[in-house]
């Protein structure tokens, strides 16, 4: 229908991150094949495709996370603000500070609640007590659950729930105020409830940050996001706008994925 | 009809259901088997250490033959000595621990001190306190309570190096990952995060090595000795339970035997309390 490219959508917004030429490897396996696309600022871009597809190791290029294991390198781009994260003679943990990250399954820190938030703030600024808890504080209320641990600030992050670990993550990534907000399948191991509070979340997160979300899940990527990239076996088939890939979808391999008719 | 239907499958399930009871019952007369064992050690123990356990077993100096006396210095003597290897050993095994399982798991160093940490953990004790005989006895020309501590600390180092670094293998790579994408450097996600999510193993393993170096009796016979007397200087000879025990156990001497138990009685209350110590402590993590 509305035939718009990709280039058009650059010019409509700023991108945060540019992907350019991106390859990646597992040792000899390549699990990313050249892959460009251009992530837009303060929207939600959605990571689709099926298990192995290259959706979550891409998402952890972006923070440069496979650096942690020796064995796992990428070749390309990815510009972030311009500046190109791969060769940047920063120190990782400034681009980490940047550039959050939420993962599939919550990882409360073996600490209190107050704690966990407080963490990762204490590694970038000084704050003194009453600034910190004005910070703690407004990292919960922005995740959501504020209501729900204010009186239990000092019980162990593990005693919560499930859905409130996940939320107390997002939490945790958001108080050290990044630009970019990386979630890797969320909700996977939430029920339905706590999945429509991080959903809810997630659209009010737009506001201030750029949120790329991998899942593994369609219609959680139709309702929340407002780019879609459908990926398959480490290349990326197509990505637009998400109305227009989920009604309009150019390629016949992305109609058979969201229709369900994938082989 | 049915019923010959279901016949070969119940001739199974028959079957089966004997099976377990057999599997069942030789798996309890094992466990009876061991726990006897272990119920009669318990009862000889308290039987004939409580009787001899009195105040003067606390507060009195070992004995001569046939005379009045406790095991006050052998108790100091040995709190003294584990205390001592505990706090040498134990701050070398678990950064050495840390090592191994966060630093360079995979590199030639971390094989080689796995391999050497093995053959160190399965050494016998006799051999450790030779080889601290060796070196530091004979050429001091003299035993010590530093030499004793050298031998239990050089036994506590393996064991705190094997679960420290097991109990940080346990910790997931999410946990991990989530520090360093906070942007935390390493040294701060080991101490604060893994470390930490690993804590109640790690404390496991020290209690454990402790109840291993409260008992042990060879690594002390060359190294600390003896001591008849009340000593805190470290450079003398130095008495502790264990030794006590051996000396008065192998002697002719009632009162003496009669310590004996008492030190037997009272070492594994120790060993027992520590184990329990350590069972809880593990029992609400992980």
């Amino acid at each position: 229908m509305n035939a718009r490219t990709l280039s058009a959508e650059k010019s409509a917004e700023a991108p945060k991150i540019s992907v350019k030429d991106l390859s990646f490897f597992y040792g000899k396996f390549q699990a990313l094949k050249s892959i460009n696309l251009e992530i837009p600022e303060n929207k939600v871009t959605a990571f689709i495709g099926p298990s192995g597809c290259g959706k979550s190791t891409l998402l952890r290029i972006f923070n440069r996370m496979y650096e942690l294991y020796p064995e796992q390198r990428a070749e390309g781009e990815v510009l972030f603000d311009g500046e190109n994260l791969l060769t940047s003679k920063k120190d990782v943990a400034l681009i980490r500070s940047k550039v959050g990250m939420v993962f599939q399954k919550p990882t409360p820190f073996p600490m209190s609640i107050y704690d966990n938030i407080a963490f990762g703030v204490k590694l970038f600024e000084s704050l003194n007590a009453s600034d910190m808890d004005e910070r703690v504080e407004w990292a919960l209320r922005k995740a959501a659950l504020w209501t729900e641990v204010k009186d239990k600030l000092n019980q162990n992050g593990a005693s919560l729930s499930g859905g409130q670990q996940q939320r107390l993550c997002i939490a945790r990534g958001i108080a050290i105020k990044p630009e970019v907000l990386l979630l890797d399948e969320p909700c996977s191991a939430l029920d339905p409830i706590s999945t429509a509070k991080i959903e809810e979340l997630i659209a009010e997160l737009k506001t201030d940050y750029t949120v790329v979300i991998v899942t593994h899940n369609m219609q959680q990527a139709a309702r929340c996001s407002d780019y879609t990239a459908y990926m398959y076996l480490g290349d990326l088939v197509e990505f637009g706008v998400t109305k227009e890939l989920f009604f309009t979808p150019k390629r016949k391999e992305t109609e058979d994925y969201i229709t369900g008719r994938f082989g | 009809m049915s019923a010959v239907m279901l016949d070969p499958r119940l001739e199974k399930f028959r079957r089966r259901k004997r099976m377990n009871r057999i599997a069942l019952m030789l798996s309890l007369a094992a466990m009876s088997f061991g726990l006897f064992w272990l119920a009669w050690i318990l009862w000889e123990t308290i039987r004939l250490g409580l009787s001899g356990v009195s105040l003067a077993t606390l507060t009195m100096m070992t004995p001569a033959p046939n005379e009045q006396g406790g095991l006050a210095n052998a108790i100091y003597g040995s709190f003294l000595m584990v205390m001592l290897a505990t706090c040498i050993g134990t701050p070398v095994g678990i950064m050495a621990g840390i090592y191994l399982a966060e630093y360079d798991p995979k590199g030639w160093l971390a094989s080689l001190t796995r391999f050497v940490n093995d053959i160190l953990l399965s050494a016998p004790s006799i051999v450790i306190g030779l080889f601290i005989y060796a070196v530091i006895v004979s050429r001091f020309k003299s035993y010590s309570g530093w030499a004793g501590v050298l031998a239990l600390a050089l036994i506590v180092i393996p064991v705190v190096i094997r679960t420290t670094e097991n109990m940080l293998l346990l910790v997931s790579s999410g946990l991990r990952e989530a520090a360093y994408a906070l942007g935390a450097p390493k040294w701060k996600v080991v101490t604060s995060i893994t470390l930490r999510a690993a804590r109640a193993g790690v404390v496991t393993g020290i209690l454990l090595a402790v109840a291993r170096i409260a008992g042990e009796t060879a690594p002390l016979l060359f190294t600390a000795l003896n001591n008849q007397f009340w000593n805190s200087d470290m450079s003398q000879p130095m008495a502790s339970l264990p030794v006590t025990i051996f000396k008065f156990a192998m002697s002719p001497y009632e009162n003496w035997q009669q310590l004996a138990w008492a030190g037997v009685f009272l070492i594994t209350l120790a060993v027992l309390g520590l184990n329990i110590l350590a069972r809880v402590l593990t029992r609400n993590r992980l």
